[in-house]
């Protein structure tokens, strides 16, 4: 006697806790067991590079900190990099500290993000009660830099947009020095906890392989055993002068992919505190006054001044013609920008490479074979943030 | 169940590496290219410390399998397909692929010039990641590739019409959508705009001299 067996379709989200946005899978299913699945993404979409072809470089910018909402200034850095490789700029060495400040401080932001959350999709609620605390803090430092918590738009084209209150440096100072014992406190609730290792441990396995022919990058590249990281291979800003170490996973598994985020988290503290100890005096943007807005007292006294503060903020700066592609090691890995000028005030085209979009690429992948159950758990430790993946 | 301590689990090494991406290297790499590719190329060039090459539709495949595999380039990685819209040209469209490799950290830039309804080879049988990159050209310039597996629109709406990313497409679109109460569903119009979409032009020349004033108070305040 033969037994018909019959797949089960199943639609999970786009409105789901545990799809850590506006993902649409569609599951095809065998009893418990995933067969399938088909991501369908782009209900996020907002048609960021058609919109950034239609503004100035300077406009265009905080388009960037909308990507990947959960780390802001790491995606404007990369498209400031570009603009400032086409034109030439030199960066004053006190602004690249200060990139450097709050890049790390996004990639703590994202990781507490994904490590408290990913815990809560496998039962877990308090990490994120406690790490949310730790981001709240974080986010003010956001706001006392650039004045909004999330949509910082703070780095510009040649440098940053202000300069840093001593008291600030003070406090994340302070910070980078109780933050540890919260990692401790977080992995004091995981790392051994039976329960997340058995949901976490050998689920969705990634060979070093199959990591490079997705095209993963980031932790997901890292966590496979692969020695990658673009802020030691092809180190920008200041990451040269600075002393941290990159965690390489084993495994390629879930739980390996968590070791390595509560790693860098510690090593981003370390870097955090070089750069305000060696944070040099200068200024924060570049001195070149065609990119550089003149200062508010200047434009009291100085005819110049005020005319080159209305050129920047109507016309804008022009981009010397060419392409450039310049990438960032965001949080979520490789984020890069493939910036096309046509000699304009305006990008002619603008290509945005998000990580993210080749990480949810892999899911069926990564999850044929596994349960249903799976599904939240190896979402949360793709890190997935639906911002960048749809653009 | 094992427990094992995470700390002996990681290992930490130290990345960095003396082969990073200097000028010497880029011209090394180009004239190696030139040298293993000859005819397939159309052109190769170097700027902003960024190589760039060009070949034409028939040895697109041939190109890639070569980066990918040659012990000398070893692109092992596909990091994007950006499309780009040159309406005026008579080629209007053009792929740029952008590579990696790891093991040589190398970037490399190429790039395929066409007309209009030209089919292109998909690569998704050398690089599996391919998949979504060519979908997404698919879906926002109208670029159809050859022996994709599933060649569906991904980022727009279900039943979108037109490509986004061509120049000739409005920046507001054709169809707005809203929840209709009459109809108790959700409905598409045409857009209806209360002021044209403005768009300044700045094409007037903007020569002045250095900003003086600013770079001499810098160099007194020194």
């Amino acid at each position: 006697m033969s037994k018909k067996t019959k797949t089960l379709n199943l639609n999970f989200g786009p409105q789901h806790p545990a799809a850590h946005g506006v993902l649409r899978l569609i599951l095809e299913l065998d009893g418990e067991i995933v067969k399938k699945a088909d991501p369908h993404i782009g209900l996020l979409h907002r048609g960021t590079e058609k919109l950034i072809e239609h503004k100035t470089y300077t406009q265009a910018l905080p388009y960037f900190d909308r990507l990947d909402y959960v780390a802001p200034m790491n995606q404007e850095h990369a498209f400031a990099l570009a603009a400032e490789k086409l034109l030439n700029v030199e960066v004053p060495i006190r602004a690249k500290y200060i990139r450097v400040i709050f890049c790390e401080i996004g990639r703590i932001l994202s990781h507490i993000l994904n490590v408290t959350t990913q815990a809560l999709d496998v039962g877990a609620l308090t990490p994120s009660l406690w790490g949310f605390e730790e981001r709240e803090t974080l986010m003010t430092f956001y706001e006392r830099a650039s004045g909004s918590r999330l949509h910082a738009n703070y780095f510009r084209t040649g440098g940053v947009h202000q300069d840093l209150p001593t008291k600030l440096i003070e406090d994340i100072g302070k910070f980078c020095k109780t933050f540890p014992k919260i990692i401790d406190d977080l992995e004091s609730l995981l790392t051994d906890n039976r329960i997340f290792k058995q949901r976490n441990v050998e689920i969705g396995i990634v060979s070093k392989q199959d990591a490079l022919d997705h095209s993963f990058s980031g932790v997901m590249l890292r966590g496979s055993g692969v020695e990658w990281d673009l802020r030691k291979s092809q180190p920008y800003e200041c990451y040269r002068d600075l002393d941290f170490k990159i965690p390489i996973g084993k495994n390629g598994d879930c739980y390996d992919r968590y070791l390595c985020r509560i790693e860098e988290m510690r090593e981003s503290v370390k870097i955090i505190l070089q750069c305000i100890n060696k944070l040099p005096k200068g200024p924060v943007k570049s001195v070149d006054g065609k990119i550089t807005p003149p200062s508010r007292e200047d434009l009291k006294d100085s005819m110049e001044a005020l005319i080159h503060h209305f050129k920047l903020f109507t016309e804008g700066y022009r981009v010397p013609a060419g392409n450039v592609y310049t990438s960032v090691e965001a949080p979520k890995g490789e984020f890069g920008v493939f910036l096309i000028s046509d000699g304009s005030n305006k990008p002619y085209r603008c290509k945005i490479r998000a990580p993210g979009f080749s990480h949810l690429q892999a899911m069926n992948y990564l999850i044929s074979g596994h349960m249903l159950a799976d599904v939240p758990a190896v979402l949360g430790s793709l890190d997935i943030v639906f911002g960048e993946v749809d653009r | 169940m094992e427990f094992f301590n995470f700390k002996k689990k990681l290992e930490e090494k130290d990345l960095y590496k003396d082969k990073s991406m200097s000028t010497n290297n880029i011209k090394e790499l180009e004239k190696i290219v030139n040298s293993e590719l000859t005819s397939k190329l159309e052109k190769s060039s170097i700027s902003h410390n960024e190589l760039t090459i060009e070949t034409s539709l028939e040895y697109l495949i041939e190109t890639i399998q070569f980066l990918k595999s040659n012990d000398n380039f070893k692109f092992r990685q596909l990091i994007d397909i950006a499309g780009v819209d040159y309406p005026n040209d008579e080629k209007r469209f053009e792929l740029v692929y952008l590579f990696l490799s790891h093991e040589l950290n190398h970037r490399i830039k190429l790039s395929l010039k066409f007309e209009t309804g030209t089919l292109i080879p998909s690569i998704t049988k050398i690089f599996p990641s391919a998949n979504w990159m060519e979908r997404e050209v698919f879906d926002m310039y109208g670029i159809e590739f050859k022996e994709h597996p599933d060649l569906r629109r991904i980022l727009t709406d279900y039943n979108f019409e037109g490509y986004p990313l061509r120049k000739d497409f409005p920046l507001t679109g054709f169809k707005e959508v809203r929840y209709s109460e009459d109809k108790k569903k959700v409905i598409y119009e045409p857009v209806k705009l209360e002021q044209n979409y403005r768009n300044f032009d700045f094409e007037s020349p903007w020569e002045g001299t250095k900003y003086i004033k600013q770079l001499e108070k810098k160099k007194k305040d020194e």
